[in-house]
């Protein structure tokens, strides 16, 4: 993001970084759908990729709107490179084992809900509305990760090797939810996004207090090439969005 | 708007609460969306316009859309003129909205509701307290699975948020 882009364009461009998240992390999410570990588990995974979606669309709308290029929601969804999508790269990882999955969502739980949480005061007033629908959804999918990630972590020796494996994989890419780039202090400057630095605490305190109980240890500091926030993904964002777009870019416009 | 014109606007917006009553659940049909606390408000403005405000109960609930295609349906069926159908998205749906009505007829139809989060539902068959969570998540986005070790029958509840 370079200082030179337009109040309207940066504002887009934060809120598309919030849409693309939930939009990628709920496709990743029905990625389980009919081979979850159990029934519940499947079900639940499924509910929560639901509210994710739907909190996808009202942000891309959102995104849409200021744009001012009449690009709908699903224009946005549909129609966009990898290098177009700003969500973290996190988001796009993998689901790997059922852990894996479990420490992706913990992480991302807890990114969202400490958003979402400041968001619910930002100067754009339809964001603070979404963000207070998102908040209270959001706290249902932290408990239900958390809650399982201690059941792994604090469970057999399988289930904590799996787990920890599972945080050592995935920790570098946690770097990208703490650190803020210029976009973020700029949209904490005008009052629509959270103070970065506030987020950041609120974030790590959550997740010491679950790695803990879940008897795992924060891995070390690793170096992190990738910045999904500003276009730069992982090879699985291709793959992930191979699938979701292939049927309307095969039928532009179709509808049943 | 002049004061004599009031009644009539009251009265025509009760008429239109009175079709909503009508429109239930798609997924749920046992509570009607006046019941759910999804119809947020019918203004009725001097500009022959009835606006009706509806909310989603989650973010992502694919009922949204039937819903409100439902609502349409009646509205316009039940000859209340030129209808506008609002999205209102703050203050978030919360079920505490649920009607006292609307949660009776939950329970009658099968489905507990949670009160309180952290108290335990009561049975919608056999009334027993001694029931156990299978998983916080359900059938529809708005249920929890739960299982009462009285009756050994699973049930749905309605999820408190």
């Amino acid at each position: 993001m370079n200082g030179a882009c337009t109040a309207a364009e940066a504002h887009c461009e934060y809120v598309l970084r919030l849409a693309d998240t939930s939009l990628v992390a709920g496709q990743r999410l029905a990625e389980w759908l009919g081979h979850g570990p159990t029934l519940e588990e499947d079900l639940a995974l499924a509910n929560i990729a639901l509210d994710l979606f739907g909190q996808a669309r009202l942000l891309l709308t959102l995104a849409g709107r200021i744009e001012g290029c009449a690009r709908d929601e699903d224009a946005l969804a549909f129609g966009r490179d990898a290098a177009e999508f700003r969500n973290v790269a996190l988001a796009e990882q993998p689901n790997g084992d059922f852990a894996q999955t479990i420490v992706r969502q913990v992480m991302l739980d807890a990114w969202q809900l400490e958003t979402y949480s400041s968001l619910v005061a930002s100067a754009d007033t339809e964001l603070a509305a979404i963000a207070q629908k998102a908040v209270k959804e959001c706290r249902y999918h932290w408990r239900y990760s958390s809650g399982w990630l201690v059941r792994l972590g604090d469970g057999t020796g399988e289930s904590h090797r799996r787990a920890s494996a599972a945080l050592q994989a995935l920790w570098r890419f946690t770097d990208e939810l703490r650190v803020a780039d210029e976009l973020d202090a700029r949209m904490a400057a005008c009052g629509i996004g959270p103070e970065p630095a506030v987020v950041n605490a609120r974030w790590q305190e959550r997740l010491a207090g679950v790695l803990e109980a879940a008897r795992l240890t924060v891995p070390a500091h690793q170096h992190y090439p990738w910045h999904g926030k500003r276009g730069v993904h992982t090879e699985a964002l291709t793959h992930l969005l191979a699938t979701l777009q292939y049927l309307p870019r095969l039928y532009p416009g179709v509808s049943w | 708007m002049s004061e004599p014109a009031r009644p009539a606007v009251r009265l025509r917006e009760r008429a239109v609460w009175r079709t909503l009553a009508t429109v239930m659940d798609p997924e749920i049909p046992a509570v009607s969306v006046v019941d759910l606390g999804i119809v947020r408000h019918v203004r009725a403005g001097p500009d022959a316009r009835v606006h009706v405000g509806i909310t989603p109960t989650y973010s992502g609930c694919p009922a949204t859309e039937v819903i409100v295609s439902a609502i349409r349906t009646a509205l316009d069926g039940a000859g209340h003129g030129e209808v506008v159908l609002e999205t209102v998205l703050s203050p978030p749906w919360s079920s505490r909205w649920l009607s006292a009505a609307g949660r009776r007829r939950l329970e009658a139809f099968g489905i507990a509701v949670e009160r309180v989060p952290g108290l335990v539902p009561r049975c919608p068959r056999c009334a027993s307290r001694d029931v156990e969570r299978v998983s916080e998540f359900g059938s529809t986005p708005c249920k929890a699975h739960y299982r009462c070790r009285t009756c050994l029958e699973p049930f749905d509840t309605f999820k408190c948020i």
